[in-house]
């Protein structure tokens, strides 16, 4: 593993993880470089979204999951996988964006402020401010200003999901989180979520989940690849599809898996 | 599975392996066209360059068509790449054969100079890094890649020495200073192969290990 900076923003320590009796994820080590786009790719039931959902306490929504071990959160190494750590506030820190954009049957407007009033904000001038802000990240302001008040869910799929990034921006997590977040656009709509995404990671660090291996190699600097429940090999991007390590990753990734 | 495409990198290999034979077989008949004075041979190797030209071409626009549809990865994008540049290093061998028989042609029209002893030799170890280093390509043998590059040195030796000799022959005998120096170029043209021969046994370092080893001292 080559990994030049040594500023992390996340690492996983000795992480496992349960859906009752069954073990999904097996002593997974991993560190999150700060601002850069780290991908976890593998065949499906790999695990890989069940480790990313571990970033903002998914799993906590379901009895009988359980977490061993820690995921630390730099810099102040909290570990937010701990069951003293409210996941409440794990999830204003580390927001998520899902496969299927997902607004809340509300306007535009309402569905960025959404976080902050959460929060208990309801100033007016606050509230402003971080939505334009939040749409301007997600590339979306110049679309939508117009139409503020206008239901979300009238908007285009592709625009959508980048109002749904606005929403995850708005509470100025440390983490952005993907799961797939283009599996339900077409290529345009899909190639502007990956400039988001590739420009998003001045500000906020990436984590990405994507069974496009194409796009894996386009946004990310530091790929993971999982295969029931393990990280088989995790390097920088460009290393992983040259000249990966494991030959599991190169049977996976030149696709001559299983 | 996927095998539709491992088909066309089988078929995209057998061309190289084709290229490979043809280039091959022009380094040995050029030089036998030397030893052996035999002009119509020369003739025959020089007519014979365009079908190394067009397979060369052919197979490049095999590989942009790969990249293109299949967007190769890990081992399957170091086959293609590798197989991009390595036909380029065999084409070029391929026009340093037909330079060995335009100098045959010349020369077996004038008496000969004086016994080939190195040439042949030189010949035989260019014609076997080559032979090696696709034989390395067809087996991903990067220990057979890496003993090609050894033999380079030998090549180079044989060379100097092969112009040293001639330049005693053309201080003793002005006559001889055409045919010498149509001599020497023989011997670098082989010398060259043999440069083309290690370019394709480091791009098969490259191939199997995912090592660029290019411009680096020997281990």
């Amino acid at each position: 593993m080559t990994m030049l900076t040594t500023e992390l923003k996340a690492e996983a320590e000795n992480l496992n993880f349960y859906y009752g009796s069954v073990q999904a994820l097996k002593n997974i080590n991993l560190s999150v470089e700060r601002r850069k786009v780290t991908a976890l790719i593998g065949p499906s039931g790999c695990g890989k979204t069940t480790f990313l959902r571990c970033f903002n306490r998914m799993h906590d929504l379901y009895p009988h999951n359980r977490y061993e071990g820690r995921i630390i959160l730099y810099p102040d190494k909290i570990n937010i996988i701990s069951p003293e750590i409210d996941p409440i506030e794990v999830r204003m820190q580390i927001s998520m964006v899902f496969q299927k954009p997902n607004p809340f049957p509300k306007s535009i407007y309402e569905n960025v402020a959404y976080g902050l009033r959460v929060r208990g904000i309801s100033k007016k001038g606050i509230l402003d401010e971080a939505v334009e802000k939040s749409l301007r990240g997600a590339a979306l302001w110049e679309e939508v200003k117009d139409r503020l008040n206008s239901l979300a869910v009238d908007l285009s799929g592709g625009q959508q999901q980048r109002l749904c990034i606005a929403r995850a921006l708005a509470t100025d997590p440390r983490i952005l989180l993907f799961d797939e977040p283009t599996s339900a656009l077409d290529p345009t709509a899909t190639s502007k979520i990956e400039e988001l995404i590739i420009e998003l990671k001045n500000e906020v660090t990436i984590i990405i989940v994507t069974h496009n291996m194409q796009q894996a190699a386009r946004v990310s600097d530091y790929t993971a690849f999982m295969y029931l429940g393990e990280i088989i090999e995790f390097d920088k991007t460009d290393k992983i599809f040259t000249a990966p390590s494991s030959r599991l990753t190169e049977e996976y990734i030149t696709g001559r898996f299983g | 599975m996927s095998t539709v495409f491992e088909k066309e990198l089988a078929d995209l290999k057998e061309k190289v392996l084709r290229l490979g034979a043809l280039v091959e077989k022009a380094i040995s008949d050029s030089i036998k066209s030397l030893t052996e004075r035999n002009s119509r041979l020369a003739a025959e190797t020089i007519d014979r360059d365009p079908v190394i030209n067009a397979l060369e071409v052919a197979i490049d626009e095999e590989c942009i068509r790969l990249i293109a549809l299949r967007q190769p990865r890990a081992g399957d994008l170091r086959l293609i790449t590798t197989t991009m540049k390595i036909t380029t290093d065999l084409e070029r061998i391929g026009d340093l054969a037909v330079d060995i028989s335009e100098r045959a042609l010349e020369l077996n029209e004038e008496p000969q100079l004086k016994p080939y002893i190195d040439i042949p030799r030189m010949a035989e170890i260019a014609q076997g890094m080559v032979r090696d280093a696709l034989d390395a390509f067809v087996k991903k043998d990067s220990a057979l890649a890496r003993d090609v590059l050894r033999r380079d040195d030998t090549v180079d030796q044989l060379n100097y020495q092969v112009f040293n000799e001639l330049l005693f022959f053309m201080i003793q005998d002005p006559r001889t200073v055409s045919r010498a120096v149509k001599i020497t170029y023989v011997s670098k043209y082989l010398e060259r192969i043999a440069d083309h021969a290690t370019n394709i046994a480091e791009m098969m370092v490259y191939l199997v290990e995912g090592k660029i080893i290019r411009h680096m001292l020997p281990d």
